[in-house]
């Protein structure tokens, strides 16, 4: 470039500026509105992604894609990933990574179901298909988790041994652990109320909400989502400060509203199989009409659980101190010891979610499979790091969100789910995934540079 | 000529000073940054705390910050002594600081850094229309032009990071102030603004340490100069005692204004 005549870099450098200036003075009112909408740019970005690719594989393979089964599936085998992938979030915005996450989710999957088949059951003598047992065994895997990444969070804050260290060593303890004491058995069946939490059917029933309570849980949503978006808007009014207009108010409560009730419309079209829907019919004395019977599925309880953890983890992550703290430490970690934040603890703590979470993903998956395996959640940090770092979240610290993390998720899950359609052999996918996963922090970090 | 102890007119010499520090040492290896240095400080006095590069002046206020607490030596506050051991105990004495480094965390906003480690709750949860209306207020008292109350201050000007800083420091009613170097990033007018702001405190009875390698801000502002070299104390002088240039003769050649020789004195200007 050095060498270049200076008539000709303008003659090369002036219609590509011109054309840029085009594009932005195109691009002008997008951009007006998009500021009036106060959204995250990079969720929109994000958002309109996902709306490519999801049209793309469905024009691809003749529309099979988009319908309403393939979402349902997909919904269902993002929903694990997506859990695990809201405390990546807010590991890695305060400079750690957690590297144990899969075999954490096997090693508590596996004592999860140990703790259902063989303890419960038997060592105490309770016998099998007891009613408390899916909520004593859930809520023991989840103490266990919160206390094995606690205790990784312990070695990470209190130690000073990086975290990329402590659970590379995680990685390989909890699934050593396994192998050791599982030594190739797997453990099946668990209880059938344990396995609704993975969402697949026993006799006749269903792992998700069915027709009425998924509308309801539609609605309950879409009102809290008004609720907050009034809440905020009046203490703003209060204050006097500057807010929203109230078209743009009403457009993102509107679309947010209308993508929730979509996606309850969408998992209430998707039938109950059919042998599943005959046998219920007969229990429930329900005359099959001529054209089969259509009973709506509805929401996945994975799903359910899902939005439960979205809900609680993003409200810690803006609402209340230790979410502003973990973003503190990853903005600069020593203005936030300065300003006496116990930084140790608030590492440790995240660590401890990480696991708690690893342990609500191990209860799905095992759930799903109706059995612990070896081999449960290898390669899951993998897709949890991915699915946090393509919504967003930077490995440089201070910067990422939950619902960023849950696109990721599900841009990654539909990704894989399509080729799947397609036929596409896994290595394959796995090319092209690791392709998007680098193209899409280096297209972010190239239009970071533009805008700063 | 050498003042050791207040006695200017107007300090009444029998009052308690707000901040003492008594032989005070700390060591980083074999670095001794601080090497017994005793300092006070009372209501509504400036003291300039000045020296050249790596003299200590910033090692020794972030003791008094709970920064890095002393290797060994006292802490009085308004006579007591006390312990300081983080930056809480400091901030629970009344003891604000405006870190040379400014110590915000770039991701957040002003008010998030203004409120760090102390945000204003209700129900749990932050409040941060509360925050938000409070920065304002604050900030606006320091630079009426500062809009950006919604962005990571990362994306602020040097002035304007500098202002939230300060606005951090001035906002808990501090008895105490430590302003590390306040204007290293500051234009004319702010300047001008934060010195109006360090007389307004002052004129409130607050009792500011000044670190500050500017000579004239600092015979501007303060009543009294600690002049510091390679971790020790020079000494401390009565600003109407002595001349820029003796001041300048104890930072370059650590030595007192009794001590310094007429020679000495005119190679500084060499
Ligand atoms: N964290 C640290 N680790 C090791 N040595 C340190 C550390 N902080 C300061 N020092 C050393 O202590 C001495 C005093 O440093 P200090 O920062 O207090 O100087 P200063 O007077 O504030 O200088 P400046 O005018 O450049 O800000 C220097 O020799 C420095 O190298
Ligand atoms: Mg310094």
């Amino acid at each position: 470039m050095g060498a270049t005549v200076p008539g000709e870099a303008s003659a090369e450098g002036a219609p590509a500026r011109s054309f840029l200036t085009t594009i932005s003075s195109a691009l002008a009112p997008v951009t007006g509105v998009v500021r009036s909408l106060e959204i995250d740019t990079r969720m929109l970005g994000m958002i309109g992604a996902l709306i490519v690719i999801w049209v793309s594989f469905n024009i691809v393979s003749g529309g099979t894609f988009l319908t309403a089964r393939n979402l349902w599936n997909l919904s269902v085998q993002s929903a694990s990933i997506a859990i695990m992938a809201t405390g990546m979030v807010l590991v890695i915005v305060s400079r750690n990574i957690d590297l144990s996450v899969g075999s954490m989710l096997g090693f508590l999957g596996y004592t999860m179901a140990m703790f259902q088949a063989v303890w419960i059951p038997q060592s105490l003598g309770l016998g099998f298909e007891q009613p408390f047992t899916w909520v004593l065994t859930l809520v023991i895997g989840i103490a266990l988790g919160a206390a094995i990444g606690g205790l990784q969070g312990f070695i990470v804050a209190y130690g000073g041994v990086p975290s990329f260290i402590v659970t590379l060593g995680g990685l390989l303890v909890w699934r050593g652990l396994i192998f050791r004491y599982a030594q190739g058995q797997t453990i099946a069946p668990l209880d059938t109320t344990f396995q609704m939490l993975g969402g697949g059917t026993v006799g006749t029933r269903v792992g998700a909400l069915g027709e009425w309570p998924s509308w309801t849980l539609g609605v309950v949503m879409c009102v809290a989502i008004v609720y907050v978006m009034i809440s905020s808007r009046r203490r703003r009014r209060r204050y006097a400060f500057p807010v929203r207009a109230i078209w743009a108010e009403l457009l993102v409560g509107a679309v947010t509203c209308g993508a929730v009730l979509g996606i309850v419309l969408v998992a209430n079209s998707y039938p109950l199989p059919v042998n599943v829907a005959i046998q219920y019919a007969e229990e429930h004395g329900i005359a099959i009409p001529p054209g089969g019977l259509f009973i709506p599925t509805g929401v996945a309880f994975p799903v359910v659980i899902m939005l439960i953890v979205t809900l609680v983890v993003t409200f810690l992550a803006t609402r209340r101190r230790f979410g502003r703290y973990v973003y503190a430490i990853g903005g600069n970690p020593d203005a936030a010891a300065l300003a006496g934040i116990n930084v140790r603890r608030t590492i440790m703590l995240t660590f401890a979610l990480m696991g708690s979470l690893a342990a609500v993903s191990a209860a799905v998956q095992t759930a799903r499979l109706n059995a612990a395996v070896t081999n449960l959640g290898v390669q899951n940090e993998l897709d949890v790091i991915s699915a946090a770092v393509i919504g967003g979240t930077s490995f440089s610290g201070g910067i990422g969100t939950v619902p960023g993390a849950i696109l990721g998720a599900v841009v990654m899950q539909s990704l894989r789910s399509g080729m799947v359609l397609l036929l596409v052999d896994s290595p394959t996918q796995d090319i092209v995934v690791g392709i998007v996963l680098v193209a899409a922090v280096g297209l972010d970090a190239v239009v970071r540079r533009r805008v700063n | 000529m050498l003042i050791q102890k207040p006695a200017m007119p107007g300090v009444a010499p029998q009052r308690v000073p707000i901040v003492e520090l008594r032989n005070i040492h700390v060591a980083f290896g074999g670095v001794r940054a601080v090497a017994g240095v005793t300092l006070d400080l009372y209501p509504g006095e400036v003291v300039g705390v000045v020296g050249g590069n790596g003299a200590g002046k910033t090692t020794l206020m972030r003791t008094l910050s709970g920064a890095r607490p002393p290797d060994s030596g006292q802490i009085f506050v308004n006579g007591q002594p006390v312990t300081i051991g983080n930056p809480r105990d400091a901030k629970a004495l009344g003891i604000e600081t405006i870190y040379q480094t400014l110590a915000l965390a770039d991701n957040l906003d002003a008010p998030a850094n203004v409120f760090l480690g102390r945000e204003v709750t209700s129900a749990a949860t932050l409040n941060d229309a509360a925050m938000e209306s409070a920065t304002r207020k604050v900030i606006g008292r320091l630079n009426p032009n500062f809009k950006n109350f919604k962005t990571p201050v990362l994306r602020l000007s040097g002035g304007q990071r500098q202002a939230v800083a300060i606005a951090r420091a001035i906002h808990f009613n501090a008895r105490a102030l430590i302003m590390d170097e306040p204007t290293a990033a500051l234009g004319p007018a702010e300047t001008a603004q934060v010195h109006a702001l360090i007389r307004q405190l002052k004129s409130e009875g607050i009792g500011i340490f000044l670190v500050s390698h500017d000579i004239h801000d600092v015979f501007d502002l303060s009543e009294r100069i600690s002049v510091m070299y390679h971790g020790k104390l020079v000494g401390t002088v009565n600003k109407n005692d002595v001349t820029t240039d003796e001041v300048l003769g104890m930072i370059i050649l650590g030595k007192p204004p009794t001590k310094l020789t007429q020679q000495e004195l005119a190679e500084l200007h060499g």
